[in-house]
């Protein structure tokens, strides 16, 4: 007979071979699974509803709004500080030196330094949540401040704006795609830190990594860990819009 | 809490659900013994210090490579906002997962966590040398490699320890979270404290902790000064810092 005889050692064959491996375990994991697969989707379906034991929505809703309160506090503390660091050029360094020295105390231990003050709560977590935002929206409310063109500024004084309409209907506008651009890093870094916050008693998607870890059942892993992603892609695109829908001149121009 | 309760848990005596700083400290287990603080410190410079050196020498020749060619630049920029997205919670756990508890998943966790911002930094550091310096080089006769290793390598530097900075302080915070899958260190130390609800090792270790990336942060910035060329550091106006620009991952 004429044409290809494979055998066990031909190229096709191991090439075969090779790919026979990943292949059965993707089907293991993710296709025919059960309850020691990356993913067991009958887990996932079950739990897809608010209010049982296991719920997926109830994690993620809890992960979001410790992650809203935390940028939101982050962001009315950092865009007074930032204006005033305009007004009082001395301030600059002492607090780009305190956001940037908290920015470097690592999440459990700071947790840990909490708890004997503030108990398992909230609180600690938003403390340690809200300070880790700082250095980022800070920084970037201050860039876009100093952004603002000189002339810009004259002409909003020859009209006659005071101090702080010139503020509020100039500057701060002007500053948008920076403070927003600071609000997306801000606000993705604060989704993986979440996280952590399960070791003072929340944590939102983390709970469902530690129950999966200790009970060694991976789809919760799974699921807290692709949950996380998702949010910060969601919520990253979320601002990006939201950047481009406030700020139409900039929309304007990058169309023409 | 009231400055008197907030001082008597300080303070207290070890017992069942309190143990104070003071009779933490006091303890003979504090200072010897496997749990003890000396040894966990031990445990986490070492665990970290490894993982550090590992992701360095992974990722550096890469980032500065690519940066050279001037090629993946989008894969180089994107890799740290995509680590920044995935909690080092969830890959030390996956770690555990595959290769069972104890210090090798951690390394593991650590060396993967680290290299995203050595190589957005390396690359973009790579990338921020003048353009018109390297043509110049090259103008003179100096061949890829040269103008690699004369003119590219230390006027980058700078911005390659910045990235270097940014994964050591980030190798020992993570360090702290991954005796969460067995790896010891002094993140055993707190977590101890905050299952057994003891003030003194919570507070201890975690200073300690603080400390540690304090120092790593202040030691690896002393050495980026030092490896700095004269000429840059000398150079009038602000300097581009790209430890501003690029964010480290917490979480």
């Amino acid at each position: 007979m004429q044409g290809y005889h494979p055998t066990l050692t031909s190229p096709g064959m191991l090439g075969l071979l090779a790919l026979g491996g990943p292949w059965h375990w993707f089907v293991r994991n993710f296709v025919h699974t059960d309850q020691h697969s990356w993913v067991w989707w009958q887990f996932v379906r079950r739990n897809l509803s608010r209010g049982r034991e296991f719920s997926i929505p109830d994690r993620v809703l809890e992960h979001l709004r410790l992650t809203l309160l935390a940028v939101g506090i982050g962001l009315l503390v950092s865009v007074p500080v930032a204006v005033a660091v305009r007004r009082w050029r001395w301030l600059e360094q002492p607090v780009l030196w305190v956001t940037g020295a908290i920015f470097t105390i690592p999440s459990l231990a700071l947790f840990a330094i909490l708890v004997p003050i503030t108990g398992l709560s909230t609180t600690t977590a938003e403390i340690g949540l809200v300070g880790y935002t700082l250095l980022i929206l800070v920084r970037n409310t201050l860039a876009g401040l100093d952004g603002v063109p000189e002339d810009v500024l004259e002409a909003a004084d020859a009209m006659g704006l005071s101090r702080g309409r010139r503020l509020l209907r100039v500057e701060l506008p002007l500053a948008l795609p920076a403070i927003i651009a600071g609000l997306r890093i801000a606000t993705v870094t604060t989704i993986g830190l979440v996280t952590v916050t399960l070791f003072v008693g929340q944590g939102g998607l983390g709970q469902l990594i530690d129950d999966g870890f200790h009970r060694q059942f991976p789809t919760q892993v799974t699921v807290g860990t692709v949950g996380c992603v998702v949010l910060a892609v969601v919520a990253d695109v979320t601002l990006l819009g939201a950047e481009r829908l406030f700020t139409p001149w900039s929309r304007a121009r990058s169309a023409r | 809490m009231s400055a008197a309760t907030l001082s008597g848990s300080l303070l207290a005596a070890c017992g069942p659900g309190h143990c104070g700083i003071a009779t933490y400290l006091a303890e003979h287990s504090t200072w010897s013994g496997p749990d003890s603080l000396p040894h966990r410190l031990v445990q986490h410079v070492e665990l970290s210090g490894e993982a550090l050196l590992v992701a360095i020498a992974l990722a550096l020749p890469v980032s500065v490579a690519l940066g050279h060619l001037g090629k993946g630049g989008v894969l180089a920029v994107n890799i740290s906002n995509v680590g920044r997205a995935v909690p080092s919670l969830a890959v030390l756990v996956i770690g555990a997962r595959i290769y069972g508890l104890g210090t090798l998943p951690a390394f593991l966790a650590l060396v993967v966590l680290a290299i995203p911002p050595i190589v957005t930094n390396g690359y973009t550091a790579m990338r921020h040398v003048d353009a018109d310096v390297r043509d110049a080089a090259a103008g003179q006769g100096l061949s890829g490699v040269q103008v690699l290793r004369r003119i590219e390598l230390p006027l980058a530097l700078p911005l390659l320890m910045a990235g270097v900075r940014t994964a050591g302080v980030q190798v020992v915070a993570t360090a702290t979270l991954a005796a969460y899958v067995g790896s010891g260190g002094l993140g055993a130390t707190v977590l101890s404290g905050l299952v057994n609800n003891e003030v003194g090792p919570e507070v201890v270790g975690g200073l300690t902790v603080v400390g540690l990336a304090a120092l790593t942060e202040l030691g690896l910035a002393g050495l980026q000064r030092a490896l700095t060329p004269d000429g840059l550091r000398r150079r009038p106006g602000r300097q581009p810092m790209l430890a501003d620009a690029i964010a480290p991952d917490l979480g």
